[in-house]
């Protein structure tokens, strides 16, 4: 007996629609599994991580809070990876677009009025694209492996960060802690409902860019080319389009949300600059992109859903005592699932039973499938 | 291998009720054949009959799902292309799979699994190419060689095997006239030799004049054995198609001396973007309003540069390079020269065409985003769907495109039916200006003479058309005059009247004053 996956005449609608569920599910299961290998009851382990923080009104909010960054970074990845173009970095511009936008109050912290906060809005957008420009135009001009340039640059982000709040940016007040001066409060994003917590603009932010973006992919030439150059990048030039110009759209567009996310965060979320700003909410949106199946509106439910594995792993981390290293491992096994869960939007699996007395063949069922003339 | 001598009755390959299925298309279906020692056996069948499945399924890259394979007289199963050798079955593909980098020698060396020394494979390489009329130089680099030669290191490294069964998979689609006729000759010496050959065509007259017995395939099903030398090219074809293919009838043009041409190319150059492309030297042509003028030429001889130089995929440097209608466009992109009248039909239709995973209507968006933006985008470049969609319907219904659902991916139709939306979707626009890489190339018979028909009436109602071919049958049909690709250089134009096969073949071979000779060793035979 073997199992043979064989590809689908046409691609599955059910699965395309089930499958993120579907490594849900599995990421449930197995995340039962790893409890009770922890010597944890999993029941109560998966309560706490998936239910607890459901359950009260503050805690929604915190989920708000989360899930904010994860979509308006997701949002913009999803135009990277339709287009082809594998922006690993956005932990890096998120991280810009705080210094860009952070930067405005530090440097003129007598400038305070209703102005302060949408300036440094779009300094925030603005240092998260022009940082996704190095490794777009290194593409788009070299040729060079965008997987690679951006994923290094968030490390450089990173230290640029630490030596500013270290350094040069250090609240003097802070009796040497490394941290920036806290933010005034015209810099501040304000919250949405004060009274019963603290979830602020930021998740509206992203529920906007979401629909923006899902529009702009669904309905306007832009977002025909961006797919178009993405599927068959040929046939996207015989149309017309340029390549190198909508690798440049797609990274200067997803740098733009993660550096929205940066400075919203830091000025909503945290309130000031400080070494550690993201629990890598850059990388996560990696997973909530795809969990949304690169859809904008889908990514808007998976970012509340990575979302809740984060409040989740801190909650699991109180109430069970397992170590907070959950969450990324509960993530990885998410987009392993969800990765695994789309082969069978394209194949189907079947158990292929030996023909009586002939030994079964070698031929692996893909090269079958392209055999067909 | 078995030596079986009960009787000349016996034969080689037999094959009975041969099932393939891809999910719910029965590629082959219960197909009977047999191949008989010593003959030349033809294959006959439209692009999708299911020919290459069989073959796949003889040569062991695919499993039968029914049915059995009997290899003089005793039933097999090949399970890999190294049990259908070891049984003696070897095959020449349509597309080589050689290494430009490495000389033809070590290609072969790469085929073969015993460790013999390299001088050794290259001696016994050269003989066997001489002693079958097949000269080859082991030691030259495959990047080097014309199509032809290396077709010819294929079939070297596949005698080398000393096979009982050659599987030739369409052979003289990549050949010139000249160079298909020593083909001929060392296929007619190994079936004096006792070797049984399975040919793959759907050219007829060449199944006529070389093949004893023939096969054909409809829909994946055998629709008949028969002797090809007592059918007709027009009973074959018959056969093939399943009902009668209408003649494409070309009117002379008129008046074409005075017409103004729409298309002008005037010393077109361009350097090799790769180490094994053809640069492109100093071609010159124009087109007139109301002309068809046919390219002829052996794939690779820089037909795929030429076509990007002139659709704008490519620009040149000097504007008055490249003129439609009057104006210079050398330094304009492909939009840009659509939007001048121009319309382009590339040779590969899945992902240079046409997007293959988007439904037609949004393949019609594609090519047209630029020149009908009035009617298929709004404010903002909003698209509109409705227009988009009624659009692409017209053209489906005009051209007669058959498919499963009302917008199906361009991927889920036939070859012939994409190529008839794609041509469709650019004649549509009434352009002024035609380029079209390979038509009808994996076309059925009937859709090909639909396309053919649809061009020249468009070139008649005073648009200028070129179209570059490798089937001389298709330009003799078509065309006011024929020009001949050459290793990046183009002749000049022969009038369809003092056009002849023998004239344009030599052309396709290199024997244009001025060329260097390509292949020495064929001059010195």
């Amino acid at each position: 007996m073997r199992i043979e996956l064989s590809k689908r005449p046409q691609q599955s609608k059910l699965f395309s629609a089930l499958s993120p569920f579907l490594a849900f599910s599995l990421m449930v299961l197995a995340g039962a599994i790893i409890f009770a290998a922890l010597g944890k009851n999993p029941v109560d382990g998966l309560y706490a991580y998936f239910i607890e923080p459901l359950r009260e009104v503050w805690s929604l909010h915190e989920l708000a809070i989360k899930a904010a960054p994860l979509i308006l970074i997701a949002v913009g990845l999803s135009v990277c990876f339709m287009s082809s173009n594998w922006n690993i970095g956005a932990e890096g511009q998120f991280t810009i677009g705080a210094i860009f936008g952070a930067a405005i109050p530090l440097y003129f912290p007598d400038f305070q009025n209703a102005t302060v906060l949408p300036l440094m809005l779009i300094f925030g957008a603005l240092g998260g694209a022009l940082y996704a420009a190095i490794p777009a135009i290194l593409k788009a001009r070299f040729n060079t492996n965008e997987i690679l340039t951006s994923l290094m640059l968030v490390y450089v982000a990173q230290l640029v960060l630490d030596w500013l709040v270290r350094g040069p940016w250090r609240d003097p007040a802070a009796m040497s802690f490394p941290q920036a001066p806290r933010l005034h409060s015209w810099a501040v994003v304000p919250e949405l409902f004060p009274m019963s917590g603290r979830a602020n603009w930021g998740i509206v932010f992203a529920i906007l860019a979401a629909i923006a973006v899902w529009f702009m992919l669904a309905r306007t030439l832009k977002g025909f080319e961006v797919k178009v150059i993405g599927q068959s990048p040929r046939a996207g030039r015989f149309g017309g389009f340029s390549t190198a110009r909508t690798i440049i759209f797609a990274f200067l567009l997803s740098g733009a949300l993660a550096g929205l996310a940066g400075i919203v965060e830091v000025s909503g979320a945290i309130g000031r600059l400080q070494p550690q700003i993201s629990p890598g909410y850059g990388f996560a949106a990696i997973i909530v992109a795809f969990l949304g199946r690169l859809n904008p509106l889908g990514i808007v439910a998976a970012g509340f859903v990575l979302a809740l594995s984060y409040l989740g792993g801190e909650a699991a981390q109180i109430e069970i005592g397992v170590t907070d290293k959950t969450v990324r491992a509960f993530q990885g096994m998410l987009l392993f699932f969800v990765l695994a869960c789309d082969t069978l939007i394209h194949y189907q699996i079947r158990i292929i039973r030996p023909v009586a007395s002939a030994p079964p063949a070698a031929t692996p069922a893909v090269e079958a499938a392209r055999g067909n003339d | 291998m078995k030596d079986t001598d009960t009787g000349a009755e016996r034969n080689l390959l037999e094959v009975r009720g041969l099932t393939k299925i891809f999910g719910s298309l029965r590629a082959c279906d219960a197909v009977d054949l047999t191949i008989a020692k010593g003959e030349i056996h033809a294959l006959l069948g439209e692009n999708g009959a299911g020919k290459s499945t069989l073959v796949k399924m003889l040569f062991g890259t695919l499993e039968p799902a029914a049915g059995e394979i009997l290899w003089d007289g005793e039933p097999v199963r090949i399970a890999s292309p190294g049990e259908a050798r070891a049984l003696g079955i070897g095959m020449v593909f349509q597309h080589f799979s050689l290494f430009e980098a490495l000389t033809a020698a070590e290609n072969i060396a790469l085929s073969l699994d015993s460790d013999t020394p390299i001088s050794t494979i290259a001696a016994k390489a050269k003989a066997l190419s001489y002693s079958y009329g097949l000269p080859l130089d082991p030691y030259s680099l495959v990047g080097d060689l014309s199509v032809g030669e290396r077709q010819r290191i294929e079939i070297i490294r596949c005698l080398l095997q000393q096979p009982e069964l050659i599987i030739l998979d369409e052979p003289t689609s990549v050949l010139t006239p000249q160079e298909a006729d020593k083909l001929f000759e060392t296929l007619e010496r190994l079936r004096g030799e006792g070797k049984s050959i399975l040919y793959i065509s759907h050219r007829l007259e060449e199944v006529k004049r070389l093949c004893d017995r023939a096969t054909v395939l409809r829909h994946g099903k055998v629709v008949g054995h028969c002797d090809p030398r007592k059918e007709t090219a027009a009973s074959l074809a018959r056969m093939m198609v399943g009902s009668d293919v209408h003649a494409v009838v070309r009117d002379p043009a008129e008046g074409l001396a005075s017409a103004e041409p729409l298309l002008e190319v005037t010393k077109l150059n361009r350097k090799p973007a790769t180490p094994f492309s053809i640069p492109l030297r100093d071609i010159s042509v124009s087109v007139r309003a109301g002309e068809v003028i046919g390219i002829a030429g052996v794939a690779g001889n820089g037909q795929g540069e030429f076509f990007e130089a002139i659709s704008g995929e490519v620009t040149q440097d000097e504007a008055d390079t490249v003129r439609i209608r009057g104006n210079g466009v050398g330094r304009l992109g492909i939009s840009g020269r659509r939007m001048q009248g121009a319309a382009f039909v590339p040779e590969e239709r899945l992902g240079h065409g046409a997007a293959p995973a988007m439904r037609l209507s949004e393949n019609l968006l594609l090519s047209r985003h630029k020149t009908d933006g009035k009617v298929f985008l709004g404010v903002a470049n909003i698209l509109r769907f409705p227009a988009v969609a009624s659009a692409a319907k017209r053209i489906n219904e005009i051209m007669d495109v058959r498919k499963s659902a009302p917008d199906p991916a361009a991927s889920a139709l036939s070859g012939g039916n994409l190529q008839k939306f794609i041509i469709g979707r650019e004649l549509d626009r009434r352009p002024a200006v035609v380029v079209v890489n390979q038509p009808t190339w994996g076309v059925d018979a009937g859709a090909a003479a639909r396309i053919r028909q649809s061009l020249i009436e468009l070139a008649r109602s005073g648009s200028a058309v070129l179209v570059i071919s490798q089937d001389l049958d298709e330009l003799f049909e078509i065309s006011d005059a024929i020009a001949v690709m050459h290793n990046g250089e183009l002749s000049d134009p022969i009038p369809i009247a003092e056009a002849t096969r023998e004239r344009l073949g030599l052309l396709m071979g290199g024997a244009e004053p001025g060329h260097q000779a390509h292949e020495p060793l064929e001059a010195a035979r």
